[in-house]
């Protein structure tokens, strides 16, 4: 590096350069969690949504599963599994889910294997209200398929 | 023989020990885990899938967080010219956080994680089940204060010593490390407003401030291995941390195209993470060069192998493969697939995993009262250790990548309907799995050899 490019300026550019995004990020940061009413529903985030969700972290469902192509790749995304199983229906998802999650483990010699929860109908039901207000989020579109 | 600059910094020795421990328990995970992906009902009953990667992961960061801290012991009153403000603290904060650790793996092992959530009290504030973030929220608030505790005592120390360039950018890094942990405690019901800020710990950790952690270290040892003037190789450093926040802070975008967040973050977020492979790549550059351009020749030749191991690695893992999933358009269709798995192994080892070896095989010969270097044949075994693991993870990469590949051709890209499924996709990339968990065991056997060396000690001559 040459000799007239000084350490001063390095570290000035360093402390200038950082502060100076981060402000922007911060702006961003402000801009983006003022619009997000408009995309997160987040009038329908009943009760049983709430108790979805702490379900959904209680039983480390992320551990397996992906949430809008975030957490482990071990397991189908659940993100659109109310439009994927319960074809946008909430009786047929709830019906599916409910028969899905009683069903485990499914005990098939080899196959990837979902423990089971022992989740009794009640809280079931939440996680699938979880699921289906997850559904109606507006991710900009993604996954690029129902398969998720 | 004491071989310390500064009695104090031998507390770092327990970190370094520990670290390394942690670091065998989480690559056995690993290979469960790999067996998992292909092998679906193995130790199902007893270690399901979700148990086993969160002990990996967890590991994987508790003992990066004990090789920094112990980093930062041995480097901190070396350059403050001070010894460390209270080594009792050093030594009292090592056991509080090793045994929180050691509880809450043994909780995530022993019972069901929903049992662990009642009994931690993690509905009083509940913090629990998000991804890295699986702690009891009682563990992360012992995380706090073992990190204010930690912080106390280096800033103290070089509140009365010299304040060099590595310090204050090492210091800057474990302050950031702190404040971004605190949004783990922000777990709203809005799972909206929960992404958007998880990323705060996350991102912000690895492509943020765990950066200028990795580049002080980095310097130092370069520093103490080429005996290069500090003057030249400081002025890299805020040259390649400069570019690291300034292409990484809103590189962030990257993880918001597919939030409940505005578009723009899908140009912001393209053009700023297609940045960060520079300061990697500056860093490969400045390494070699500082190397050649050294002024002694040191005996811990395996410390110098580590330290260009780590630029070259992360430079791959961290920058190569993270901007070939990086643009927006590419992204919607890697997101969340094996793609983004290849990478996060390539680039937790390359930066994070090898900076802290680079760090233990730099101290620990003088921590353990050996001298400047191990001798020749102990160095011989770390650089297999070295080789094989890094040519391992080279393989679990391109697998994982092959993986990556054949999965969003078979399940992302089709039209609905016409796609296979997720689980119809994964029997499909079975072959990529079983090689990969080959990788995976070359890379314990250089793990073995890596900690063995740290045994072999040259047979004193008879007198």
């Amino acid at each position: 590096m040459s000799e007239s490019f000084t350490k001063g300026m390095a570290r000035n550019i360093y402390y200038g350069g950082s502060i100076f995004f981060f402000l922007i990020f911060l702006a961003l940061t402000f801009h983006t969690v003022k619009e997000m009413p408009k995309r997160d529903n987040r009038e329908n985030i009943t009760e049983a949504v709430e108790r979805g969700k702490h379900l959904w972290e209680k039983n480390n469902c992320i551990g397996c599963h992906t949430l809008i192509g975030e957490g482990a790749y071990f397991a189908p995304e659940l993100a659109n599994v109310y439009d994927r199983r319960g074809g946008g229906n909430e009786v047929a998802f709830k019906a599916f889910l409910n028969g899905w999650m009683k069903a485990q483990p499914l005990n098939i010699p080899g196959r990837r294997q979902m423990p089971n929860f022992h989740l009794n109908d009640q809280e079931i039901d939440d996680l699938a209200e979880f699921l289906k207000w997850t559904s109606e989020l507006d991710d900009n579109n993604w996954p690029p398929n129902i398969e998720g | 023989m004491n071989t310390l600059k500064y009695q104090s910094q031998a507390v770092a020795k327990p970190y370094f020990i520990f670290a390394m421990i942690l670091f065998v328990g989480q690559i056995l995970f690993g290979l469960i885990m790999g067996l998992q992906y292909v092998v679906g009902d193995f130790l199902g009953g007893i270690i399901p899938f979700n148990v086993a990667r969160m002990v990996h992961t967890n590991l994987l960061i508790v003992w990066l967080l004990f090789g920094f801290m112990g980093a930062a012991y041995y480097l901190v009153p070396e350059e403050s010219e001070t010894e460390l403000f209270s080594p009792k603290l050093a030594i009292a904060l090592f056991w509080i956080f090793a045994a929180a650790g050691v509880l809450t793996i043994l909780g995530y092992l022993l019972v069901p994680y929903s049992t662990l959530a009642d009994i931690t009290f993690n509905e009083l504030w509940p913090t629990m089940g998000r991804e890295f973030l699986e702690q009891p929220t009682i563990t992360k608030l012992g995380i706090v204060v073992v990190c204010l505790g930690f912080l106390f005592n280096l800033g103290m120390t070089i509140l009365k010593g010299r304040k060099t360039a590595i310090n204050m950018v090492m210091m800057t890094g474990l302050v950031g490390l702190a404040v971004f942990f605190l949004f783990a405690f922000y777990n709203p019901t809005n799972l909206a407003l929960d992404k958007y800020f998880w990323w705060f710990v996350v991102h912000l950790w690895v492509e943020g401030v765990w950066e200028l952690i990795m580049g002080a270290i980095l310097a130092y040892v370069l520093i103490k291995v080429t005996g290069v003037d500090r003057e030249v190789i400081e002025k890299w450093l805020y040259v390649i941390i400069a570019m690291a926040l300034i292409s990484g802070i809103l590189g962030t975008g990257h993880h918001f195209y597919w939030l409940m967040t505005p578009e723009y973050w899908q140009w912001v977020g393209s053009i700023f993470s297609a940045l960060e492979p520079l300061p990697f790549f500056a860093m490969v550059l400045y390494a070699f060069n500082m190397v050649n351009r050294r002024r002694r020749e040191h005996p811990n030749k395996a410390a110098t192998l580590w330290a260009l191991g780590t630029a070259v690695m992360a430079f791959l893992g961290a920058g190569v493969w993270g901007f070939l999933h990086t643009l927006s358009f590419v992204n919607y269709y890697t997101h969340g697939s094996q793609i983004t798995a290849a990478h996060g192994h390539m680039a937790f080892y390359g930066a994070y995993a090898m900076i802290v070896m680079t760090i233990i095989s730099y101290a620990m010969p003088k921590l353990r009262g050996i001298g400047e270097a191990n001798c020749n044949k102990a160095q011989v075994v770390e650089m297999w250790g070295f080789w094989l693991m890094t040519v391992a993870m080279v393989f679990i990469t391109l697998f994982l990548t092959g993986a990556g590949i054949l999965q969003v051709w078979l399940q992302r890209l089709p039209e609905s309907g016409e796609a296979l499924s997720f689980m119809a996709t994964q029997d499909k990339l079975a072959i990529f799995y079983w090689l990969r968990e080959i990788a995976g065991v070359i890379f314990l056997l250089g793990l073995i050899s890596y900690i063995t060396s740290f045994f072999i000690t040259e047979k004193k001559a008879q007198a």
